[in-house]
Order: structure tokens, then sequence, then C-alpha cells
């Protein structure tokens, strides 16, 4: 775009910089010159100086300085700034003039040379005559020079050509032309940066002295004037602090002037400049806060200065550039590395720029419509002598004259149309656009999505307004989701309405039928004369006519539209337009419901398609089509009505068809589902409702699924949680939000018409031949065929209950590790109805534990339903829990022959092994017989004869064996020896002849035997007589394989006399054995207690009589004496 | 007062809104909306922590260049938004805070209502849930016919205007056993 009136000199936007000029250099000729200018200019990088050079002829021609004013009384200023100012001193108006010359040292035309160069400093001067512009001169020599002072030649003739250029020795320069010629330019220039500082400070100085001569009343503009170059000045000198304590002056003083509407421009213009420099510094320096808070000064204290009514416009577009300026500010500084923040970034300044551009237009569209007839006027007042005005801000055909009031009104009015007719020519919708996409562009980076809709939604109108409907409708057809998904129907709304309008001027016939289907649709906020509008066109467009133009469109883009739907008609093409409605909410609703979650094959699949339009009118629509996942039932859902196109509206109420708005009409369908599919699931891909006919035109609206749009699942959850109660309607109608979508079930096998039963007496016995007994009964009224069982445990369960049950039909014998857990399909052959058969499974469980058995029984059946013959495979399952225990329970125990428990058995002396068997069963058991098996090291005393053959168990019953046996002595026996095993036979009583017994074998446990050195045993009667002798004799036998001292003593009881050794000292040989007789003598009768035999071993101290006590008797019982005695004893008493 | 009152879903759609110039609604929808963005951004960033403790007002989302909009947000994610005239300088932080407590007791009173179900839009018509909306001069009860009344002299303190009381007659059919 070419700058505007509007856009800010390029001369203020730049950063100032020193300005020097280069003459006496020869860039395009001389290779040595094009060499310096090129390491002066070229590749400047930042480090570097900030100086703007410029390579001007020696003889340039410099803005003439105006002769110094000595007085300013009689001074009145025209103008705040004049136009050219900046750029004089940016690009004019030198601070450094540099005059390069070739001279070495040792020229040999030296006196020549000299004179020469002075000439050329003497032409520059000259030029500069009044200005307080530095002049320096750089020796360009082809030889290095010697280090300073060493050189006497060189510092003499130094002192003479500065004296003969009056020159100070600081202005002279010598430049090498050697390797080092970048360094040498860099150290040149940061010389020259020097000097032109001094030049910036004294012009500070010089306009400072101005001041004094001012005065408050007629100079109130050169206050304006003056701080603003100090500033500038200030700027050049790159003092920006400085630079910007006087801008901020300036600014102050600029409000001060008096405001009129004459010279508002003015003052706006300047203080626009001015805040934009201030704004600009504080970027630069890092507070950005101060640059936002002088903005918001400025947007304020101008924000009312509208100026002129019939150019308020121009006031708009002021502040359109203002915030603009600002926003590119701050986008300019967060390149640099400042950072934004959501809530404060470009993107604020620039939306709101457009929205003045906005303004602008609205205020041009009302300020400008002037007839066609009015002419610009001739000359044009907008026309200056040199083609710009001399001060900024000023009206061209007034300018430096600062009467507020108007000399010339006639004068005023032309300029004022003449910028009016201007305004008009002004792309408004591209200036506002181009603001738009900025902000949008700065909204997207920090996160504002919606306040991103909101613009785009700006800049889809922008475009509609510019009649570029093709870009209008594809950013409002980008945005329109977002506001769709969010539910904020309002805004939707609006932005349809505009959408529909492009459509229709563009006569895009797919967008305008959506668009219209979702303006008729329940989240429209549209008024009902509005739809009714709307559908009244879309019937029309579906019967191939042209819609009726949209309300408040451009008169000529409606007579372009009209002509292309009428060019539309005549087309004939593909009239079908199909539109998946899931991402918009449409006016006609669809809901598809299966009447279960699951079907049996042999009775048909009911579902119910429910659809309610919302639009204003009824409407009819000419086909129905469902689509399953299983094409093949497609064909059963369709409904058609073979109708003309005119009939979409006749008849509108009857009839299936026909939509009447509000009401919820529902549609049944049915069909068979194929045997195949039973177990899958059949669902409800798509629901397509045509509207309209393939004649005219057609659109089908296709739902995804069981129906459901943008707005529905929303609507479902509101109606899930309500408690509303809905007011009863009749019977065949419901009410929408009640309708749940039901989009696919299952088929599932039909019901089986046979049982099964299940006979058997719990719980299982370990290891035992289980016997399950399986009915099978057919009810049904037909032949079933192929009955097939699978019977056994239950898969799914723990994986070792697999490998310890085993299931066969043979219960005749024992099943081993080989057999599965679970047979499948057996044939069991064909059933009449009524018929019944039965099977008996054995299992055996070889844990304890609860397992779950399965039954299963399938089979065939022929079946018609809806008239058609299939073959249904039926099945019927049982299962069954069965608990597994332990037939019975084995005690074993160890006793001494005495009866008494052992802990341990001792070597070579006899000891009893008992064994205990107690039913646990419920039921009967028949111990067939049992068998002790020694281990080796075990020998037996007696016969080992089973003692409980063919005994019978009832439940807690108990059956005991006891064997004697000896274990010899094995010396010493980590953990005990090894007894045998204890194997019992055994059956269920109520078990058939021919079931298997059962061996149970347990395993007995170890025994520790222990070695005594001495054994004693006893020979005593088993009775004694009051006083009758009772002789008893005691065997002592040695089992070492020593000698054995032995003490014996026997106490006196009181019951007893005796006789024998009382007390005796002894030995026994090895292996031999000792008697002791003593002649026991009751004195009372009853269980009496021995005199007790102490026993003492010198070598064993450990052999105590407690052991003894084990083997030999304690007590013995002593019965009265005779009757007849008795009876003496009375007489004689 | 606010020119325009929003109680903003959970899911962000909007539940109740309304504004006094009513011939501009569409603007403020915009501006509604949109302001939903700093809101997010800030529910956002107070994150999971200190749920109890958290401040429910959210202060000056964004300043446009004629109004001021500013938030605040339920414990269950129920925003509420009001718009404030750059130029009515009477309303500072507090009178905002009072207003959007306020703003919150009338919405727990709908809540309340065994007749309102939670998520459907707002009305505030007779016979229907009455809403407490401070978008007049005074707090009142607005029943939707009514045209709203731009007060024309701004509340001071809008603490010591007192609210109509909430006695509402009950709504709907009473429940009888």
């Amino acid at each position: 775009m070419s700058p505007t009136q509007w856009d800010l000199p390029v001369e203020l936007c730049c950063r100032p910089m020193a300005f020097v000029t280069l003459t006496g250099l020869d860039v395009v000729y001389n290779a040595v010159h094009r060499a310096v200018w090129d390491a002066f200019c070229a590749n400047r990088r930042a480090d570097r100086v900030p100086i703007s050079f410029k390579v001007l002829p020696g003889d340039h021609e410099y803005p003439k300085c105006r002769p110094k004013r000595t007085s300013y009384e009689w001074y009145i200023p025209k103008g705040i700034l004049k136009t050219g100012w900046m750029n004089k001193h940016l690009n004019l108006v030198p601070a450094l003039v540099v005059v390069f010359y070739e001279l070495d040292w040792d020229e040999p035309q030296w006196k020549e040379k000299q004179s020469e160069c002075a000439t050329r400093v003497e032409i520059v001067r000259q030029s500069l005559q009044g200005r307080n512009t530095k002049v320096a001169v750089v020796l360009i020599q082809k030889k290095t020079p010697l280090p300073p002072g060493e050189d006497v030649i060189a510092s003499e003739r130094a002192a003479a050509l500065c004296n003969a250029c009056e020159l100070s020795g600081k202005s002279l320069f010598v430049l090498p032309h050697t390797d080092h010629l970048v360094g040498y330019i860099i150290r040149l220039e940061n010389a020259f940066y020097e000097h032109a500082q001094t030049y910036y400070y004294t012009e500070i100085r010089r306009v400072k002295s101005h001041k004094e001569f001012l005065n408050k009343t007629t100079h109130q503009l050169l206050f304006v004037r003056h701080q603003f170059k100090i500033a500038f000045f200030s700027e050049l000198k790159q003092d920006t602090q400085n630079a910007l304590k006087n801008y901020r002056t300036a600014y102050n003083l600029v409000h001060e002037l008096r405001a009129h509407e004459t010279n508002i421009l003015e003052i706006k213009t300047m203080a626009g400049f001015i805040n934009y420099k201030i704004c600009r510094l504080c970027f630069q320096h890092n507070t950005p806060l101060d640059a936002i808070a002088q903005f918001r000064k400025h947007i304020d204290l101008c924000k009312k200065k509208i100026g002129s009514a019939e150019l308020s416009f121009e006031h708009a577009a002021w502040m359109s550039k203002q915030f603009q300026a600002f926003g590119d500010l701050f986008d300019e500084a967060i390149k640099l590395g400042l950072t934004a923040i959501q809530t404060q970034n470009p993107g604020f300044y620039y939306q709101q720029a457009a929205y003045y551009a906005q303004e602008r237009k609205q205020l041009a569209k009302s300020l400008c419509n002037h007839e066609a007839s009015i002419m610009y006027p001739n000359p044009d007042p907008l026309e200056t002598q040199t083609g710009v005005l001399d001060f900024y801000g000023q009206r061209s055909w007034r300018q430096g004259i600062l009467s507020f009031d108007l000399s010339d009104p006639e004068k005023e009015k032309v300029g004022v149309l003449a910028i009016q007719l201007k305004e008009r020519n002004v792309a408004h919708s591209e200036i506002i656009i181009t603001l738009l996409s900025n902000a949008v562009a700065q909204f997207k980076k920090y996160k504002c999505p919606r306040m991103k809709s909101h613009l785009m939604v700006q800049m889809g109108e922008e475009y509609y307004y510019a009649k570029d409907y093709t870009k209008a409708l594809k950013l409002l057809d980008y945005v329109m989701c977002d506001y769709r998904s969010e539910g904020w129907w309002t805004l939707l709304t609006s932005i349809l309405t505009t959408a529909l309008k492009c459509s229709y001027l563009m006569a895009q016939l797919k967008d305008y039928i959506t668009y219209s289907l979702e303006l008729l649709g329940r989240a429209s906020t549209l008024k009902d004369d509005q739809k009714s509008r709307i559908e009244k066109n879309l019937i029309n467009v579906l019967m191939n006519e042209s819609p009726d133009p949209e309300p408040d469109c451009d008169i000529f883009a409606v007579k372009t539209a009209q002509k292309l739907w009428a060019d539309r008609i005549s087309l004939a093409g593909s009239n079908i337009f199909t539109i998946g409605v899931q991402d918009f909410v449409p006016f006609v609703q669809c809901k598809a419901k299966f009447h279960a979650p699951s079907f049996h094959v042999d009775v048909p699949v009911e579902f119910d398609i429910y659809l309610k339009a919302d639009c204003p009118h009824p409407i009819r629509f000419s086909k129905l089509c469902v689509s399953f996942n299983n094409q093949e039932y497609n064909q059963f859902c369709v409904i058609e009505e073979a109708s003309k196109a005119n009939e979409v509206l006749e008849n509108p109420t009857q009839g299936k068809m026909c939509l009447v708005p509000g009401k919820t009409r529902k549609l049944l369908f049915k069909f068979v589902a194929k045997t195949e599919d039973v177990g899958k699931k059949i669902e409800i891909t798509s629901v397509d409702l045509a509207l309209g006919n393939e004649t005219g035109r057609c659109v089908v609206l296709n739902w995804q699924g069981g129906g459901g749009d943008a707005a529905s699942s929303q609507e479902a959850l509101q109606a899930a949680r309500s408690f509303k109660r809905r007011p009863k309607l009749p019977d065949n109608e419901v009410h929408w939000d009640s309708i749940i979508i039901q989009a696919s079930t299952m088929i599932i096998s039909r019901v089986p018409n046979i049982s099964v039963h299940l006979r058997h007496e719990p719980p299982a016995l370990t290891n035992e031949m289980y016997c399950l007994v399986v009915t099978v009964q057919s009810h049904e009224k037909t032949q079933i065929r192929d009955v097939k069982l699978t019977a056994g445990l239950k898969p799914g369960q723990d994986a070792n209950l697999t490998q310890k049950t085993h299931v066969t039909l043979h219960g005749t014998e024992l099943c081993d590790e080989s057999y599965p857990a679970l047979l499948t399909d057996i044939p069991v052959g064909d059933l009449h109805p009524g018929e019944q058969l039965e099977k008996m499974l054995y299992v055996r469980c070889g844990t304890v534990g609860s397992r779950m058995f399965l039954v299963y029984v399938s089979y065939l059946i022929n079946i018609t339903a809806e008239e058609k013959e299939i073959v249904c495979k039926c099945h019927k399952d049982e299962t069954v829990t069965i608990e597994t225990v332990f037939p019975f329970d084995v005690a074993v125990k160890f006793v001494s022959t005495k009866f008494e428990h052992l802990e341990r058995v001792y070597a070579d002396i006899p000891f009893l092994l008992m064994t205990d068997l107690l039913s646990a069963s419920p039921w009967a058991l028949t111990v067939v017989s049992s068998e002790l098996q020694l281990a080796p090291s075990m020998t037996t005393v007696d016969q080992l004869e089973s003692q409980v053959d063919n005994v019978v168990l009832q439940t807690g019953e108990s059956a005991s064996e006891c064997f004697c046996l000896r274990c010899p002595s094995l010396g010493n026996v980590e953990g005990g020896v090894a007894t045998g095993h204890y194997i019992i036979s055994w059956k269920r009583t109520s078990a058939m002849e021919n079931i298997p017994v059962i061996r149970t074998v347990i395993t007995l446990p170890h025994v520790i035997v222990e070695n005594i050195p001495l054994h004693v045993n006893a020979d005593l009667p088993s009775f004694g007589r009051v006083r009758e002798s009772l002789p008893v004799k005691y065997h002592l036998q040695n089992k070492t394989d020593f000698v054995q001292d032995v003490e014996i003593s026997v106490e006196p009881s009181d019951a007893f006399m005796f006789s024998g050794l009382k007390q005796i000292r002894l030995r026994i040989l090895p292996g031999t054995e000792q008697e002791m007789l003593y002649n026991f003598y009751p004195l009372m009768a009853g269980y009496q207690q021995l005199p007790s035999l102490n026993i003492n071993l010198l070598r064993f101290p450990n052999f105590t009589n407690q052991l003894l006590r084990r083997f030999i008797p304690t007590s013995i019982f002593v019965k009265p004496q005779g009757r007849l005695m008795d009876d003496t004893s009375i007489a004689a008493a | 007062m606010a020119v325009c009152i929003a109680v903003i879903a959970k899911e962000n759609y909007p539940l109740y809104i309304r504004s006094t110039p009513t011939e501009n609604e569409l603007k403020f929808h915009y501006m509604v909306h949109t302001s939903l963005d700093v809101v997010d951004e800030k529910i956002s960033a107070m994150g999971k922590a200190l749920v109890d403790q958290r401040e429910l007002y959210l202060g000056l989302l964004y300043p446009t260049e004629d109004y001021k909009v500013y938030g605040y947000v339920t414990n269950s994610k129920v925003k509420f938004v009001m718009v404030v005239d750059s130029s009515n300088t009477a309303l500072r932080d507090n009178e905002i805070r009072s207003m959007f407590r306020k703003l919150h007791n009338s919405y727990t009173d709908v809540m309340c209502n065994p007749f309102y179900n939670p998520g459907d839009r707002i009305q505030s018509s007779p016979g229907g849930p009455y809403f407490l909306c401070p978008i007049q001069s005074r707090w009142a009860l607005l029943p939707v016919s009514d045209p709203v009344q731009v007060g024309p002299t701004p509340v001071s303190d809008p603490v010591q205007v007192s609210p109509t009381p909430c006695v509402r007659s009950s709504p709907g059919p009473l429940i009888t056993w």
C-alpha cells in the first residue's frame, strides 16, 4: 500500500543516526575509494557506531542556512513543525563533512597538493556557510605510516597542512591503504562519531538559546517546536534519556496549545508524533509499562478531540492509526525480547485500531454519500504549490493561517468536500481486514482462541461488506464450529445469518441449504417469521426454483445473485447433496432405537426411527433409509414415497412421510436376522433422510450411527439429569427427550426348549469316581437333531484344578492323568418331542475344594420366522458346583505295651502302633481292607493281619487297628526312623459293584528310636489278695556292652510287707539278665501302690526311676480276703 | 451498575446472559464469550492447589476502551462475568466483589430450587426460577417479561441496598402426599 495521509512519516519512525557526508571519493571509477566506501557502509553490524554515511561530491550544495533572527519580537510562527525539518537533519544537513584526499607525506609536489587540498576544504566550508557543521580531512596514503614521532617530515607537513586548511590537528586523519583497512575505518568512524556528537550538542545549545526570546502569548507554537527539536537532536546524539525527557515536555506543551476546530488536526498530528517517539523510546529503554501508560494518557486526552463534525472520519482514521502504530511498536519490542501476556499484548491495539477503522468506515459512509453528480472541485483545494504541506497537520487551502476565524467559508466548504470525496475512494474494508488479521495473529500467539474467533467473525463480516463472499464464507465457516461446540446459539445464529447471505449471493447451493437447515433448527434464535421465510426459500430451492433474496443485501449483488440462481436452475447435473449432520444442528432430529438390547434369532429384529422437525411449517421427506454394519439388512429398512416434486407442499400434514413441527414421528422397521449373525452385534451405521427428490433437488441428511447432531449429546445429558415430570401424552406419542438412542443390538441364539437335569450325591470324595447323571429331555414341538453334550470342569477356573480333575464316561476303570478335564461335543443323537435320555459321567477329583462343572447341551432345530425357514442352533447349559472332601481322617499313635503314649520308642523293646480311621464322609463307606507295609527298619512282633476288613463306617464312626512292632537298635538316626505305609482300600457303600475300589495310601510318621542301658520288666500276677503272698520277679537286662554296676533298693510301703533283698549292689554282665525275686504280702485291699523299686546305674546317672516306671507296674489291685474268713472273724467278735 | 451480566456453565455455554442496552446485545455476548479466554487461563493458572482457600473472584479480566470485564468462578466452575462501563468510576473492586457475591447467592438460590435442572438455561420468568440480577439500579427479581430499566443513578454502595427478599412463592405445583 502506498503511504496515506495517516501513515506516520518515515523520518519519524526511523532511528535517528548522526549524518556524516564523505566527499572526494570516486566510488565509481577508483577501486581504492570504492574499497574505502565499502568498508564504511557494507555489513554494518550493531556494534558499529550509529552513523548514516553518504558520499557526495566535494562541491555539493547543502541546504542554505537562513539568516539568524536577531529578535523574535515581531515573529509569528505559522505552524508547529515544518514537514521538511526532520528529513533535513537526517539526510541533508551533515554533522560532519569529511574531505578525502590522496596525499603521501613524501609527495614530491607537496606544495601544489597541499594548496589543492586547502581549496577543497574551502569549497566545502563555503557551501556550509552559517552552519556549525564540522569539517575533517582524511589523507589516503599508499605507505604504511611510521610510528608517531619518528617521521619528522610527516609531523612537519601535517602541521603545515592543518595550517593551510585552517583545521585543528584533531580533524586531520591519515588512512593508509594497506591490509588492515577495516580496522582503520572503524577507528576513523569512531573519531567522526565524536565530532558529530559535538555538533549535535552545539545544535541543542543553539535551540535552547532561542528560548529566552520567546513569550507565552505569541510563541506558543515555538515552545513545542523547540522542545521537539531539542529532543530530536538528542536522539541524533544518541542521548535517548534526554530525548525522552524533552519529548515528554514537548507532549505536555502540545496539549497546552489553544485548540480550535481549525488547528485541532495539527495539534493531534503533532501529539501523535511525539507520543510515538515517547512510546518508542520507552520500549527501547525496556520500560513497556511506561509506554503503555503514556499511550493510555495520549488516547484519553485525544479521544474527544474530534474536530470538525463533517470530517469526523478523519478523527477515527487518526485514532485507528494511533492504535496501529502502538501495536506495531509493541510487536517490534516483543520481537526484540519483550514478553507480553494474554491480557496485554499487541492484539488488543490492533483490535482497537480495527474498531476505529470500522467507525471511520461508518462515518465516511454517512458523511460522504454525495450524489454522483457532485464533481470533485477544480482547482483541487488539496493541491499545494510544492506538492507537500509546509507544516504537519495543516489544511492545504489555508496553510500558515493561525486565525481561528474562517476567512473564506467558501474555500473551506470546497476543501471539506474534496476531502470527503477522497475518503469515498478509500478501501476501508481492506484496512479493517488487515488490522483484524494482525490482531488474529497476536491473539493466536497469546492463547485467546475465543477472541481469535470473534475477530475472524468480524473479518468475515468485513469481507462480506467488501463483497468478497468466498473469503467471508471461508472465515465464517471456520469459526462456526467453535461457537456451536460451546453452545453460544445467539452468536452462532448471527454468524449463520451472514453466512446464509453470502451463500445466497454466490448461489452456493450446498452451503445455502446447510445454513438454512441450521437456521431452521433448534439452535437458531431467529424469530418465527424469519424461520418461515427461510423454510419457504429452502422448499423453493428443493423444487429447483430460486429463493427470495436475503434481507439487507446490496441491491446490485442481489441482481447478480438472481442471475446466478437462474443459471443454477438450467444446469442439469448432480442435484443430490449429502450433508453430514454430525457437525451441526439441523432442523430435523433423528433418533434410532432398537426395541431391545438383544434379539433371539427366531424373532424379527425391531427398531424405531424417531424424527422430529423444529421448523415452523410441516415438511415432507421423500425417503428414509437405514444402513447397518451388515449391509444385507439395508434393503429391508427403506421407506420411499414416489411423489412428484410439487407434492412437497400439498397435503402436508398427512402421511407418515410428513413431519409436523414439534411432533415426534415414529417409524417402525423390522427384519429377520441371519443365523450367521448369532452372537454378533447389529449396528445402525447411518440414517439417511432425503428431502426433496431427484427431479428437483434433493438433500440427504446423513446421521452417523443412531442419530444425534452437534447439540444432542448435551441435551441428552440434561434430559437425563432432569427430574421434571413430563405431561402425559396420548398412547402413540412419546416425549422426544425421553427417547434414548440405542443404535446397536445383539443377536442371540434361540431360547432352548429342553431340560437338563443333573443327579449326583455331593460332596465328592477325594480320588473317588464320582458319578454325575445327566438327564436331557426335549420339550420341543418337533424333532431335534444333532444333540451334543459337553461336560466337565468349567473352563476359566484355576489351572491346577484342570490337572487334578478328570472326566470319563466309563466308571468301571480308574482314570489317570491322561483323561481330560472337559469332554466336548459328545454326540448323543436325535431326540423326539418329549423324549428323554440319560448319560452318566464320572469325575475324579484329586484335590479337595470346590469346582464348577459345566454341562452344555446343543442341538439343531428347524424354525419358521416371518415365513422364513431357518435352522436354529440352540443350547442350554447347566453349571453345578461340587465340593470335594477327604473321605476319612486317619490318626496314628505309638503307645507302649502299657498303652501309655510314647514320644519315642526304645530300641528292641516292643511297642504298639495304633491306627484310627474316622469317617468324614456324609455317605457310608466300606473299608474293603487295610494293609500295613512296614519299612525295612521295623519288624513285627506278631502277624500283620487287617482287623477292619469289610467294615462299614457311617459318618463320624471310626475303625481302629493295633499292631505290635519292634524296632531294632540302629544307632542315632536324625529325624527318626521311617515306619512304613498304611494302605486303605475303600469305596462308597452305595457304589455299584463294578465301580473300582480306591486305594488310599497313608504314610506313617517317623519315630525317634532311643537306646536304653537297662531294661527292667516285671513278672507279677494280675491281682493280689489281702494276706496272701504275692510273688514278684523283676528281670534286669543289661542292654549295653559294658558290665553294669547296679544299686537296687526297695522302699517300704504301708500296704505291703515284703521279703527279698531290700538293698543290694550287683553287677550285670553285658547282654545278660539278672533276676530279682520278691514276695509281697498285701495288707490292705484296693488299688495299692507297690513298694517302689529304685535302680541306680553308676555308669548312667541319667537313667532315672522315672524312666524305669515306664516298663514296670507301679501298683496292683488287691482283693479283700475271702468271705469265709470274714464270717469267722465276725463270729469271733 | 453493570451493563451486562452473564452466568456461564462449567462447559462454557451461557446459562444466563443479559445486558441493559438491549439494542447491542450481540456485542456484549461476544465480549462475554471472549472474556472466557482469560477466565480459562486464570483457572488453569490457579491449578489444583489449595482448593479450599481459592479466591473465587478473578478480578478484572481485560479492559476495553469503553468497558471493563470482571470475572468470578464458583467452586463448581460456573463462571460469572460482569461488564461495567469504563466511565463508571464509582464501582471499585470492593463493590464489584460484593455484586458478585450477591450474584453467587442468587445463583445458589436458583440451584436450590428443586424444579431447576442444573445445566438448564436460567430463565428469570415468572413461574420459572427467579433470578436475582444486579443489572438494574436495584437488586431485584427479574422476570424476563419486565422491560429492563436502566437505572439513572448509580448506587453508591450496593451493599446497603437490601435485595428484595427472596421469599418466593412456590414456583411449581406443590407436591402433596
